[in-house]
């Protein structure tokens, strides 16, 4: 309901951004730092490595070859993983850092808000505080005192502000500096990852805030966070950053899931390493043993799928005792938790023993939006009971698999999509009538039963 | 080497554009200054009352060394005032370099999280030291109106001799600010010297005393008078209370281009000073 109201104005909002002007722009922005390879500065250290010839740093390319624009009015999300380059890209668009090549322009005042409190004193009073960072952020005093009852307000400390600033709680500090950022009467306000400040009731007051920013088509916004969730929220357009370069830029929900993806694809990468460093060692991997050292669950298709996809996957797997034995693969439901679904102990009876791949398929009409884990077991007979089987390995932490449903059709709350099931109505009669057929049948059923035990008894 | 480019808010008018620039330096300044002057006494008794009191008890200190024990004196009765005029100018000096050159780095954290002109950082600091030279002054002129010194219309000069020696200071803060945030070793260096210009200079001896001992020594002495710190020093002692008795380079020089000499050196240092400091201003939030 309110989530597709957000998504229309995203829409509207995403139609009219070319038409506004540009606020921001960046040029083939490239960045590298210098990394010393000598700990000590100074200038014993400089004059040694002068005379031996050498640099005594290397470069670390931060950012190479970046170039987007922001329009006004618009609520710009950038997301990336840690060391991608977003917080570098972040302080040379607030022109504290500058590129080693290509251009930064920005049109308007830009009130940067980089980690916590901009020249906060500690020693100074709130009130003193706030005229200082208003200072420095090019507000003159009269402007401050302008919004000066704004910012308290908004950062309900009142009765604090002739109180030093040591001794505010931590939160109220943040609170206070936060404050003063989004009520600075700035044209392009940039944020950091902001949007985890102060308790429960800031933080509502905040998503109101930010909630009629984004329909504010004067006021800009660039917001840098890990919150997949901020950026579908609040974003009208979204840049992801990998590796120093626009990796994907767009609408949120799309740069959202590619940033999903792409963690997913870093986390496998990272498993497969681990996986190797275990091939190496003689330890098993959790779940693992010397009668059954591989079994490993993997994606054939891609791991992030629509629900017309059929996700295709591998179980590669070492057995080589003689005698029959099964794979039993369950499909566990991370967002919700529970397991979707269980293949049974004896339904995949395996053909051949050694060191062997199988495949198989799953179909993802049924489900709503979600991320999923197979875990597979391989199990032999329970011996006695011809029904069960006991497992001798099973395919968890690194060796499951993750995969992700993203489709535009589905919802995101409950397991089971529409076009899997569906409540019907019916009236009074049919339901009354329905029923009584069912309790009728059941006592027949009943019935036979105890017929067909007192005949075996005999 | 770096071809970027910056620019801000290009569609007024140059007027407007300079305006815009340097009244956000102003405001951001004013602030800084402010906070600066409530920093200093936080937290003690007698607060503000501080920045009167301590120049005053010191200079009674030295009065009573200098003056009645060492009775170092160029035999004239207003020395001691001389003295103090001379030891109170030169702690501009140092204060500027020595918090200016530190300046940079200890605001280290404000200037990695909102950007502003960054000279702005180090004029704050010789700003607060301008106010203590003044506060220093009054002080002075008290102990100078008990002595019965001999004002003139030269008193008219001192802004000028004062704007002189706090160019040269700043331009020195501007230098070793710049070498300070990329080599610490800076701060150390920059005390030894300064030991060597305040010795180099006549401001606890009077010129004379080293003139006095004739040959060789009596000509390199007057030689101190070209470097700009001396020079302007002992401008302001001469001109506004001790117009007799102390040399000045107006007075024992008569080449034009040796007069000419201390005021080179200034403009060049200042050209120097806002040079390097431009040049590398940008990488600071970096390398720091």
């Amino acid at each position: 309901m309110s989530e597709q109201n957000v998504e229309k104005i995203d829409v509207v909002t995403g139609k009219n951004y070319k038409d506004q002007p540009v606020v921001l722009k960046a040029d083939h922005v490239e960045k590298w730092f210098k990394l010393p390879t000598e700990q000590a500065t100074g200038l014993k250290q400089a004059f040694i490595n002068w005379t031996r010839g050498i640099k005594g740093y290397k470069e670390q390319k931060v950012l190479r070859d970046v170039s987007f624009e922001v329009h006004q009015g618009e609520f710009f999300g950038i997301v990336g993983r840690n060391g991608g380059g977003k917080s570098t890209l972040l302080k040379i668009i607030s022109q504290i850092y500058y590129p080693n090549s290509g251009s930064i322009e920005v049109h308007g005042r830009l009130v940067p808000f980089i980690e916590l409190g901009v020249g906060f004193n500690p020693e100074l009073t709130g009130r003193e505080n706030v005229y200082l960072n208003g200072a420095l952020l090019g507000f003159t005093k009269d402007q401050v005192d302008a919004m000066y009852d704004d910012i308290v307000e908004f950062a309900e400390l009142e009765e604090f502000m002739d109180q030093k600033l040591k001794n505010y709680s931590s939160g109220m500090q943040v609170r206070l500096a936060f404050s003063v950022a989004i009520k600075a009467q700035g044209d392009i306000l940039v944020l950091d990852e902001v949007l985890a400040v102060g308790d429960e009731a800031f933080q509502r007051k905040c998503d109101d805030y930010f909630n009629k920013v984004r329909d504010d088509p004067t006021k800009t916004v660039i917001l840098v966070t890990h919150d997949m969730g901020a950026v579908k929220r609040y974003c009208s357009r979204a840049m992801f950053i990998q590796d120093g370069e626009v990796a994907a830029m767009g609408d949120p929900e799309t740069v959202a899931e590619s940033y999903t993806l792409a963690n997913l694809e870093v986390q496998r990468k990272e498993e497969a390493a681990h996986a190797k460093e275990l091939a190496e060692g003689q330890a098993y991997p959790n779940g693992l043993n010397a009668r059954c050292p591989i079994l490993r669950t993997y994606g054939v298709s891609p791991l992030l799928l629509k629900s017309s996809d059929t996700f295709r996957f591998a179980v590669e797997y070492q057995y080589d005792e003689p005698g029959d034995f099964y794979l039993a693969i369950a499909m566990h439901d991370i967002r919700r938790g529970g397991i979707t679904y269980d293949s049974g102990p004896r339904v995949f009876k395996m053909k051949e023993h050694g060191h062997r791949t199988v495949y198989f398929e799953l179909p993802l009409n049924l489900f709503n939006n979600g991320e999923f884990r197979l875990i597979t077991s391989l199990r032999t007979p329970t011996p006695g009971n011809p029904k069960m089987t006991d497992a001798v390995g099973v395919a968890i932490d690194d060796n499951s698999c993750t995969f992700v449903i993203r489709d535009k059709r589905n919802g995101n709350y409950a397991l089971l999509s529409d076009r899997a099931l569906e409540f019907t109505e019916i009236s009074k009669k049919e339901a009354e009538e329905g029923a009584a057929l069912q309790r009728e049948a059941r006592k027949k059923e009943d019935q036979a039963e105890l017929e067909h035990a007192g005949d075996e008894n005999v | 080497m770096s071809e970027s480019t910056v620019k801000t808010e290009s569609h007024t008018s140059l007027g407007e554009r300079l305006h815009q620039r340097y009244g956000y330096a102003m405001t951001v300044l004013r602030g800084l200054v402010k906070t600066d002057f409530k920093m200093r006494y936080q937290g003690s008794f007698l607060g503000v009352a501080w920045s009167v009191l301590k120049p005053l008890m010191l200079f009674v200190v030295m009065y009573v060394v200098f003056a009645k024990f060492l009775r170092m004196s160029d035999g004239t009765p207003t020395y001691p005032v001389v003295l103090l005029l001379g030891i109170s100018s030169w702690q501009l000096v140092t204060e500027t370099v020595g918090i200016g050159l530190r300046s940079i780095v200890d605001r280290g954290d404000l200037l990695r999280k909102v950007h502003f002109p960054n000279y702005i950082v180090v004029v704050s600091a010789s700003i607060g030291s301008l106010i203590s030279l003044a506060i220093n002054y009054v002080v002075v002129l008290i102990f100078a109106l008990f002595s019965h010194v001999h004002f003139t219309w030269r008193v008219l000069l001192v802004p000028f001799n004062v704007l002189e020696l706090y160019v040269v200071s700043l331009s020195l803060a501007l230098i070793f600010a710049t070498m300070y945030a990329y080599f610490r070793d800076i701060s150390h260096i920059w005390e030894v010297l300064q030991q060597i210009i305040f010795y180099g200079m006549p401001i606890i001896y009077p010129l004379s005393y080293v003139v006095d001992r004739g040959g060789m020594y009596a000509d390199l002495a007057k030689l101190e008078l070209l470097n700009p710190l001396a020079q302007s020093i002992q401008d302001i002692r001469h001109n506004l209370i001790a117009p007799e008795t102390q040399p000045t380079i107006w007075n024992t020089f008569h080449a034009w281009w040796i007069k000419a000499i201390p005021f080179v050196i200034t403009v060049a240092l200042l050209w120097f000073g806002i040079y390097i400091f431009r040049r590398n201003s940008r990488k600071f939030a970096e390398v720091m």
